[in-house]
């Protein structure tokens, strides 16, 4: 089974997720922030990493900047969750290793379609 | 896959709450400080995170609004947008409103729009952007148009592309799926064998789609790469003259020439195990599906990288996210969780240990170390008990912050200036006391801001700083918590209060009374001393109010004041309401619990200081005081053991600032009880607070003695005038 | 008897069909009565109660039900039947019911004995015959039938919501 880690700082977007994915066959781990995030992606390895771009503590693009330099992850489809009105993000996020993007609000269906772009 | 995302709507109608919590929070702090950039980031991340989870569960009108609430902010995080205190004032009435509305939502009500829209126009006007510009993005892809018609697609992916994460193999199928794909991967950038570089994708492929689809259908399979590859997408045929210059550059400026010998000659021993031959130009079909081919660049990667995270966890930050709670659910630390597993480990070696010893034989030995067992197991349990009640224990942090919008809001309404101090915030209490705490407490901060604190004017004229100052304190104090609310206002004036408990009848002109018991009677019904009622307090709710709520928690208040320094009300409140200290009592078989808290004394009653008022009532004489006696079997219809008064006990309790005896058969053990609700299958009975389970399996009712004393008939306890109720006999004699 | 019913309950909880809805019987005055058998929680003998304080007649008072409380009703009480002394027959049914503002409570019933349980079809139900000045006519659901006679099915929610 794939195993996906899901970052976001809030609960419900992060149990949504998670929620979608598992059904869709994911094993899926969840990090409240970057810095439980990375924690745990150096503790056991994923194959796929979803994070939300604003957080406490450590935000989304310094999270993928930081997973993106492990020889763990050099290759692991990294992708954030923005919102229409962070574009800029997406290239800051490019910059910093990311495979892509998520753009909020997106449906189960939405999401699930795009973690198949590059999980298979 | 259709799915319910309803049962998610509670956690995220929690966080938002929470969310907004901490925007008002923060948005307070900034009123006063300088902005700093965590604050700023902290109520923008609130922002964001109530308007993705709107959206993503469908609640448009909530992330409409909230969109120009985080559009606004975003400028100021970025020192596009000032934030002065008519901008503070806006946000501040944006998060009262999206409470309101997010209130409306999780209770099924319909929301009122109204606000929202007004706000929402006020950030647009601070925008200077039209008002339709903020309407989101709509996301649907553009719908399949006409017949099945050929695209040529160019894609000729960086070297670094895997670095990104993306698999150009994957893209290609996804391409597949839209409709018959004629694939042709290009070669001729591939190096010399022992020149190759595991992590660079040298490939290139020129694919011919025969599909009904949109332009914009392709090019979202390679949204994630526009900037890591080239790429073309056409109608009209492959540009072929810019790919060969472009594959040529490729090849020409970065793969140096190696060994003729060794050119291409990779047929078998590519690094990657190859299953499909590569040649210059390799031609696969598929139909709808790619068969797996061996471009996949497998890395094993050897070179590993120093790690510094670059943005580590600031203690602001933490505190942040420690101070936001909720009230339906609670969050419990993991050490809290830990001291209780640790717990339960002792527990079960306990029970281990005298299960052991009851197997054995008994001798005086083992009673001695069962007797140990047992002691160890009563240590356990209350080890067990409190560790319980921490996981129910919060700051009071929590309600402490409600008061700073308060003061805010009020004072400025009032043309007072204000500084509120806290104290004591990590002073911790039991949920459920800190829910009922709150209003009262509300009620005694408003009456500071209101009466307490004089106007600037006023203060200057008495020769004081002309910002007033209300602290709230904290602390733990035995089995209690104590809250202070302390003003340095102009105090209570005790010669007001004396008129008007007068005019009341409350008390009698000729009564001899100290300050301290004339500032008590504030506390009486129907009393308020406002010249003026203003929007904030006086109106109506009194402060008898106040003194009952918090009386009904088991809790006292108290009050001192000095004239023209101030004056500082004194909440003492249980530290939890799941356990309590109860008097066992016994009136014929049945047996009440009488919280010790509320028991003065108990004594044994001498007929001869027994008088009997009208054929109603009997009082006893205690030490100069009339004390009310209350029978308890009479009250509740029991059947009493006791034909006179001298037979039975009477326990002393203080209600309402007065006193009052419960006469009962007799007192039984004193014992911990834990209180269990009995409306939760039953209703309200006046005169019980809740029931307990007794060591032998029964339930016991646990006395609401103010709640008795009602039910008994008795009014006006403790200043001077008792009254039963029914027949308003009032006995001013006494 | 008690204990066999009980778990007769734990079966049939789980193997509630969509058509057929099973329902425990007990008598009152010879008189079999009957309740949803979704409703019942379990049975239990009668073990005393501690009496409430002005309650209505027919509460017999609390009981503890591994650590909750829960109220017992004497059910010849509420029905207005003369009450007879308690034997070793004598049983408490706890019911769960729900009050008018949907919240889910518990409540027992004392009863002289617990009969049996029957699956009835909707259509084996009738309504019971009016009887425009009944008190109790709001208690019951309708009427079934059993092999000894006539079943009175008793409605939860009416007869345990106290006013």
């Amino acid at each position: 089974m794939k195993k996906i880690l899901a970052v976001d700082d809030s609960a419900s977007m992060r149990q949504m997720v998670a929620f979608t994915l598992k059904k869709a066959g994911y094993d899926v781990q969840q990090a409240k922030d970057g810095v439980e995030a990375l924690d745990m992606a150096q503790n056991s390895r994923f194959d796929l990493v979803l994070s939300d771009v604003n957080m406490p503590n450590m935000d989304g693009i310094s999270l993928i900047r930081n997973l993106r330099a492990l020889p763990d992850y050099k290759y692991t489809p990294l992708l954030m969750l923005t919102t229409e009105s962070g574009l800029e993000k997406k290239s800051e996020g490019k910059a910093a290793g990311a495979t892509g993007w998520i753009v909020k609000p997106f449906n189960p269906d939405q999401l699930i379609a795009t973690i198949g772009k590059v999980l298979r | 896959m259709k799915m319910d995302l309803s049962q998610f709507y509670q956690v995220f109608f929690e966080e938002s709450f929470e969310g907004l919590d901490a925007m008002e929070a923060e948005l307070l702090r900034l009123s006063n400080d300088t902005p700093d950039v965590e604050s700023i980031n902290t109520i923008f991340r609130a922002a964001h995170s109530i308007k993705g989870g709107s959206g993503t569960f469908g609640f448009e009108k909530i992330a409409s609004f909230t969109h120009v609430v985080e559009t606004y902010l975003d400028l100021v995080r970025e020192g596009k947008r000032k934030l002065a205190t008519e901008q503070v004032d806006l946000l501040l009435r944006s998060v009262d409103c999206l409470r309101d509305m997010l209130t409306a939502l999780s209770q099924n009500q319909t929301m009122d729009e109204s606000r929202a829209i007004a706000l929402k126009a006020e950030f647009e006007s601070l925008l200077d952007e039209p008002p339709t510009a903020n309407s989101t993005e709509t996301q649907q892809l553009a719908k399949p148009q006409g017949s099945k018609s050929s695209w040529y697609i160019t894609f000729i992916p960086h070297r670094e592309i895997l670095l990104t994460g993306n698999e150009p193999l994957y893209m290609l199928q996804e391409l597949a799926q839209l409709g018959e794909v004629e694939v042709v991967v290009n070669t001729q950038s591939l190096p010399a064998l022992d020149l190759i570089d595991v992590e660079s994708c040298y490939f290139s492929w020129q694919i011919e789609l025969i599909s009904d689809c949109s332009e914009s259908q392709i090019k979202e399979i390679f949204e994630w790469v526009e900037d890591d590859c080239e790429i073309n997408i056409s109608r009209q045929g492959f540009q072929t003259k810019d790919t060969k210059t472009q594959v040529t550059a490729l090849s020409s400026s970065q793969v140096k020439p190696a060994d003729e010998n060794t050119q291409f000659s990779i047929e078998p021993s590519e690094p990657t195990k190859s299953e499909t031959e590569v040649d210059s130009h390799t031609k696969i079909r598929t139909d709808k599906q790619l068969a797996e081919p061996a471009t996949k660049v497998q890395a094993s990667p050897t070179q590993s990288t120093a790690l510094v995270g670059d943005s580590l966890t600031t203690d602001k930050a933490k505190q942040t996210s420690q101070k936001i709670a909720d009230a339906s659910s609670i969050r419990v630390s993991i050490d809290k969780v830990d001291s209780l597993i640790n717990m339960v480990g002792e527990l079960v070696i306990t029970q281990a240990m005298l299960m052991q010893l009851s197997e054995s034989e008994f001798d005086n030995k083992v009673v001695k170390r069962m007797k140990q067992g047992l002691a160890q197991l009563e240590h356990n349990t209350r080890e067990l008990q409190e560790s319980v009640m921490r996981i129910r224990m919060l700051p009071i942090s929590f309600v402490f912050n409600r008061f700073v919008r308060l003061v805010r809001d009020s004072s400025q309404k009032l043309g007072k200036k204000i500084e509120l101090v806290l104290l004591g915030e990590q002073t911790e209490l039991d949920k459920t006391v800190m829910e009922k705490i709150s209003d009262p407490m509300v009620h005694l901060v408003r009456n500071s801001v209101d009466h307490g604190i004089e106007s600037p004017q006023e203060r200057m004229a008495a020769g004081k700083s002309e910002i007033g100052k209300i602290t709230l304190n904290a602390y733990h104090q035995g089995g209690n918590i104590v809250i202070e609310i302390i003003d340095d206002g102009r105090g209570l004036s005790t010669e007001k209060i004396r008129q008007k408990a007068i005019t009341n009848g409350l008390i009698n002109a000729t009564d001899e009374l100290t300050d301290e018991q004339i500032n008590l009677l504030i506390f009486e019904p129907g009393f308020s001393t406002a010249e003026t009622v203003s929007d904030l307090s006086g109106r109506g709710v009194g402060m008898d109010v106040v003194k009952s709520n918090i009386q009904a928690l088991n809790g006292a208040v108290d009050v001192e004041s000095t004239p023209n320094q101030g004056t500082k009300f004194k909440v003492r409140l249980p530290l939890t309401l799941a356990i309590l200290d109860g008097q066992l009592v016994r009136v014929g078989q049945h047996i009440y619990i009488i919280p010790l808290v509320n028991i003065i004394e108990s004594l044994q009653i001498n007929p001869t200081q027994v008088s009997n008022i009208g054929g109603q009532l009997d009082v006893l004489d205690l030490r100069g005081e009339y004390v009310p006696i209350v029978r308890l079997a009479e009250v509740f219809a029991h059947q009493s053991d006791s034909h006179s008064l001298n037979e039975g006990l009477l326990v002393v309790v203080e209600v309402d600032s007065g006193k009052a005896g419960i006469f009962v058969d007799d007192l039984l053990a004193q014992q911990q009880v834990v209180i269990k609700s009995l409306e939760a299958n039953y209703c309200k009975v006046e005169g019980i607070s809740g029931a307990t389970i007794l060591g032998d399996g029964t339930v016991s009712l646990i006395i609401d003695v103010v709640g008795l004393v009602k039910v008994a008939g008795i009014k006006n306890l403790g200043t001077g005038n008792i009254t039963i109720a029914e027949h308003s006999t009032s006995c001013e004699s006494l | 008897m008690i204990e066999e019913i009980n778990k007769k309950l734990e079966q049939l909880n789980e193997s509630a069909s969509e058509d057929l809805n099973q329902y425990l019987s007990f008598f009152i005055n010879d008189e079999e009565y009957a309740v949803d058998i979704l409703r019942v929680q379990e049975i239990r003998c009668w073990e005393g109660a501690t009496v409430i304080p002005n309650s209505p007649k027919y509460i017999k008072g609390v009981m503890n039900l591994r650590g909750t409380i829960v109220p017992v009703m004497d059910l010849r009480a509420r029905l207005s039947i003369e009450e007879r002394p308690y034997n070793a027959m004598t049983v408490v049914i706890v019911l769960k019911f729900y009050t008018v503002k949907d919240s889910a409570k518990i409540s027992g019933i004392v009863v002289d004995a617990v009969a049996d349980v029957h699956a009835l079809k909707a259509q084996d139900i009738q309504p019971a015959p009016e009887l425009a000045c009944n008190v109790n006519a709001a208690f019951v659901k309708g009427l079934g039938r059993s092999e000894k006679g006539a079943l009175i099915l008793l409605e939860p929610d009416a007869l345990l919501t106290i006013q």
